[in-house]
């Protein structure tokens, strides 16, 4: 009899898993490399946009970004990291009071973060219709503003699970996976940030 | 390759990084102008994508799976790529497995180029591996050895982690053509094979050279 057949003749193999990343993370993973590809699309038609009109300010004339409240913003964002990297530092220290604060912080910034951004929308004063500047805008940071959305959601279901007491020292995947994709999110607002206000 | 998503530590590192990258692209541009900015942009990005490629994760030994089969049978996993044939590696097999019942599992990477990798275009790679394994187990069938073998990754730390998953060996030998001429050698495989799993490693040298020289 080969090696093999005896081995699986004792009993089942041990689950054969080609990659050291466990399922779950590699799922997240996977999905944070299509929305990699899904930001790209956008960022694409940005500089497109950008490219042809070289020749004339940048951006076009009419178009005020309120770059400071946007500033702002990016720091309530930055924060939320920092809230949620100190949760999950936390719950590995076997902190749960710790975990559900960070989770409760991270997730009323991210909120505070969609507010402004909505309160933005409604002051800024042109709206996606007015030319491909103004489309493109739109395009770029609703579609951050959607992915913000998404993350607050799986911070929510993340903070419920954390006041029933889900998560332990030991466990603590259902925190660990939300806070990869909110720091993945952060990142891609730092590059819309500099990209669309500053530069 | 590293991977700066692979946790939550992680990714909020590679987040400070990125403020930190976009801080001094935005600054260089606004003080010395577009092009400063843009050679700062160019810099950092080359800095940062050689650091992912050629960064290496530290870790810890891992636990190899538990013994499967028989106490009174030497489990042996050997891995090995052209060298799969070579004399000092039989003749190692044989001498390890001489006086006891043995098994011997031989794992044979599917070594292609990066570019043939990236393609997913391994199908030559792997019927070269399988053409110098079956060479390899029929050798040392003749020699009475138990031999069975398989194609595995063609990183070879992960094929003989993929082994002991379902191979529980007593030990492993590694073999490679000699310095200077071991691209594993130089990746430094014996060394971390060593620092990652548990089991006695053993590193055979094959001079393929030397032996066609000598038949010849």
């Amino acid at each position: 009899m080969s090696a093999h057949a005896e081995a699986h003749a004792a009993h089942p193999p041990t689950a054969h898993q080609s990659s050291r990343v466990d399922a779950p993370t590699l799922g997240m993973l996977l999905f944070i490399a299509s929305e990699i590809m899904l930001f790209g699309s956008f960022f694409t038609a940005y500089f497109f946009v950008r490219v042809v009109n070289e020749a004339s300010a940048w951006p076009p004339e009419g178009f005020h970004l309120p770059v400071f409240v946007a500033g702002v913003n990016t720091a309530i964002l930055l924060t939320s990291s920092f809230t949620m990297h100190w949760g999950l530092q936390s719950i590995k220290r076997g902190n749960r009071a710790g975990l559900q604060a960070g989770l409760v912080l991270t997730f009323f910034l991210g909120l505070t973060f969609l507010l402004t951004q909505m309160l933005e929308y409604s002051r800024i004063g042109f709206a996606p219709r007015d030319g491909a500047f103004g489309s493109v805008f739109y395009g770029l940071t609703g579609l951050h503003g959607a992915h913000v959305a998404v993350g607050l959601t799986l911070l929510g279901f993340a903070t419920v699970r954390a006041f029933r007491g889900h998560f332990t020292l030991e466990h603590h995947h259902g925190v660990e996976i939300p806070g990869i994709y909110w720091h993945f999110v952060d990142v891609m607002w730092i590059v819309v940030y500099t990209t669309v206000y500053i530069l | 390759m590293i991977n700066p998503l692979r946790s939550e530590a992680e990714a909020y590192r590679f987040l400070l990084l990125t403020v930190g990258y976009f801080a001094a692209i935005v600054i260089a541009t606004l003080v010395f102008g577009r092009w400063f900015g843009f050679a700062v942009f160019v810099a950092l990005t080359v800095a940062g994508l050689v650091y992912l490629v050629r960064a290496r994760r530290t870790e810890p030994p891992r636990r190899v799976a538990a013994r499967q089969g028989s106490e009174h049978v030497r489990r042996i996993l050997v891995i090995a790529n052209e060298t799969v044939g070579g004399e000092p590696l039989r003749e190692e097999i044989r001498r390890k497995s001489e006086g006891q019942e043995e098994q011997v599992l031989v794992i044979s990477p599917a070594l292609n180029s990066p570019l043939k990798h990236w393609a997913s275009d391994e199908d030559a790679a792997r019927v070269q591996a399988q053409q110098r394994l079956e060479a390899s187990l029929q050798r040392l069938r003749e020699l009475g050895v138990d031999a069975s073998g398989e194609i595995g990754d063609a990183e070879p730390l992960q094929a003989m982690e993929d082994a002991l998953r379902l191979f529980g060996a007593d030990e492993i030998i590694i073999s490679t053509h000699p310095p200077g001429r071991s691209n594993w050698l130089e990746k430094g495989i014996v060394e971390r094979a060593r620092e990652r799993f548990s089991v006695p490693i053993t590193h055979v040298v094959v001079d393929l050279k030397a032996e066609r020289e000598t038949r010849s």
